[in-house]
């Protein structure tokens, strides 16, 4: 075990009603790495990510950050009867700890969403401006009078600087959603980066982009990493770009975990070309 | 235009609009309809700045001022009637178990700061609801309020359904134009400060507004305790300028009121609230009224459909139209500006081209 993991998840289980979307995943995302998330359509990719970022307790099991426990949770109250799951027993008695996702956000793991969720009506620039609203030191009273004149003018300085690591200052004052659907992807990466994360999950960023956007992308999300010193972990579907940035792979299939490695090791295994193609699956 | 010739114009049309309406009080007669339009329009427009607030800047759509004023309402009235006329006001109730009376300044912030704590207390579990969930809670709380306050077992203190009067009230329509005034301008302020952007963020998008780190919970509730203390000051405004006040007055019809100015203004714009409190005023206490005259003859022709309250079809009417045709308002999410309005004219008078292009957002 890497003392230098930056995530760990450990025996998640997340069950909804009766359907266990993800089955007991334990994964560990080292410091620095690109780490994808894969698995065909209903693995519950999405879901886990979710768990991590505080929209759903976990049914059961236990995430750390930076080696603190973060999120824990034992099936409870209804669930208890229900709970389908693995080691039903193994977290009761602990701690619940389920924190809301600006809690989160506002420890260092921030996060982009499969179908873009940019704010409609603000441009470019407000977009980014409003993740600086986090790190606030200011109360109601001295942000409406303005005490905090220097604070807000570091936010504003920050957010231009922002916008240029990222090439989109000439569209800084354009609606958000007037820019294409590329930049979009960009200015939903840029918006979270502005929170200062450590960890940065990326839920398919490269969904409905083309072979060109995505080799873009894929260079971009290098140099993201190399220069915010970021983790990454991120779900993906096109193979290129995961077979090429990722430096490990984790798989899913109906919520189980199947497979995890490099590269190398995830493109020849067996159950994994058996879960994508539709192999017949026994037993 | 630079930030400071834009603060100095907005200065000189503040000032230049108070000297105007102070010389039309020296030289108009005081009954002129103009004035009863300019104060409560200016007390209306006060009140639909703050649902603006809600329904337009944070996206809580909330029905419950017409609550929130009442407490307003009820506060400062409670507070200033002189101690030598509450035997007279309260002559059911023993002269009631408030003995004192505040000054007029500290009531009405008094009247914002109850309405703000039932705020704070109701938000704590009606904020969870959504959308429409949300304005019938809201509505509902209102509705509620306005029963209590009716209620004779609390006559030593709200005269059940007794009018409360003999409270000081104003004269000239500056004072609900300075005091509103100040009220916009500070609700202004804090919608272009950073919390009224993490505001927006949470109309736009609450799922990315959370994930960017904003605490929803404790914003919705900043936002629904300071929308409620505004309209709660308003109510101490509408009381001075009704001079008596009855919990009746506060009907829901009232919020619809209120929700209707918003709408015509445009959600999501402070001067578009406050024109079409103005405008709606105007044609509902003035200029429409001739709708509700039975007999009115046009050159021997006497119009057909008049009757008392026919003025409420028409706005039934206009309010339809406007849902369908003219969905943003007057203003859509636009505020007034000099720059606006000075690069309007000039596009339209083909004069040079103004060269900071329409800056008029924020």
């Amino acid at each position: 075990m890497s003392k230098e993991n930056v995530l760990k998840v450990e025996n998640i289980t997340m069950q909804f009603g009766g359907v266990v979307a993800v089955d007991n995943v334990s994964l560990e995302v080292d410091k620095g790495e690109i780490m994808s998330l894969i698995g065909p359509n209903g693995a519950g990719k999405t879901t886990a990510f979710n768990v991590i970022t505080g929209v759903y307790a976990p049914s059961n099991g236990a995430v750390y950050f930076k080696g603190e426990k973060i999120i824990q949770n034992h099936p409870q109250g209804k669930m208890k009867k229900l709970y389908q799951g693995e080691n039903p027993v193994m977290y009761e008695g602990q701690q619940v700890l389920a924190p809301t996702p600006d809690k989160i956000t506002k420890l260092g793991i921030a996060r982009t969403f499969q179908n873009i969720r940019l704010f409609k009506s603000q441009t470019v620039f407000e977009n980014i401006l409003i993740a600086k609203h986090m790190r606030r030191t200011s109360n109601i009273f001295t942000a409406t009078f303005r005490l905090n004149a220097k604070e807000e003018a570091q936010m504003r300085a920050e957010s231009e600087e922002l916008l240029k690591i990222m090439d989109l200052e000439d569209v800084r004052n354009e609606l958000a959603t007037s820019l294409p659907y590329g930049k979009q992807r960009h200015l939903e990466i840029a918006r979270a980066l502005a929170t200062k994360p450590e960890l940065l999950l990326l839920d398919e960023p490269a969904a409905g982009m083309n072979p060109q956007e995505t080799l873009e992308l894929t260079q971009f999300i290098g140099r993201i990493r190399d220069e915010f010193g970021l983790t990454i972990f991120m779900i993906e579907h096109h193979m290129d770009l995961v077979m090429e940035i990722s430096d490990r792979i984790h798989v899913l299939d109906f919520g189980k975990t199947i497979a995890e490695g490099v590269p190398e090791e995830i493109r020849n295994n067996q159950r994994v070309i058996e879960a994508y193609l539709g192999g017949v699956q026994d037993e | 235009m630079s930030t400071k010739t834009k603060a100095a114009w907005n200065v000189g049309l503040i000032a230049a609009l108070l000297g105007l309406l102070f010389i039309l009080e020296q030289v108009m007669p005081s009954g002129s309809m103009l004035f009863t339009v300019l104060k409560k329009g200016a007390i209306y427009a006060l009140v639909a700045v703050s649902m603006n607030l809600l329904n337009g800047f944070t996206g809580l759509f909330s029905l419950g001022q017409a609550g929130f004023m009442l407490l307003g309402a009820y506060t400062y009235a409670i507070l200033t009637i002189p101690t030598e006329s509450r035997a007279s006001v309260y002559q059911y109730f023993d002269g009631g178990i408030v003995q004192f009376a505040l000054p007029v300044p500290v009531a009405l912030i008094a009247g914002g700061i109850v309405a703000a704590i039932f705020a704070y207390l109701i938000g704590l579990p009606v904020l969870r609801l959504k959308s429409d969930y949300l304005a019938i809670a809201t509505l509902g709380f209102a509705e509620i309020i306005r029963a209590v306050f009716q209620w004779d077992k609390l006559g030593p203190i709200t005269n059940g359904s007794n009018l409360l009067r003999n409270f000081p009230s104003f004269k000239s329509v500056l004072y609900p134009f300075i005091v509103s005034g100040i009220c916009i301008a500070l609700i202004v302020m804090l919608i272009n400060s950073t919390y009224g952007r993490a505001f927006k963020a949470i109309r736009d998008d609450e799922i990315a507004a959370e994930a960017m780190g904003i605490n929803l919970a404790h914003h919705k509730r900043l936002a629904f305790v300071i929308s409620s203390f505004f309209a709660g000051v308003s109510g101490g405004l509408l009381a001075m300028y009704q001079t008596t006040i009855q919990a009746s007055m506060f009907k829901s019809a009232m919020t619809y009121e209120i929700l209707l100015i918003v709408v015509i203004g445009g959600i999501g714009s402070v001067t578009g609230s406050c024109i079409s409190s103005f405008l709606f005023i105007a044609c509902s206490e003035w200029w429409l009224r001739f709708l509700d005259n039975e007999n009115l003859y046009i050159g021997g022709f006497h119009v057909p459909f008049l009757r008392p309250g026919f003025r409420k079809v028409v706005f039934a009417v206009v309010i339809m139209a406007m849902v369908l045709f003219y969905r943003q308002g007057i203003m859509g999410t636009k505020e007034f500006s000099i720059e606006a309005f000075s690069g309007f004219f000039k596009k339209k008078f083909g004069k040079k081209k103004v060269e900071e292009g329409g800056g008029s957002h924020e």
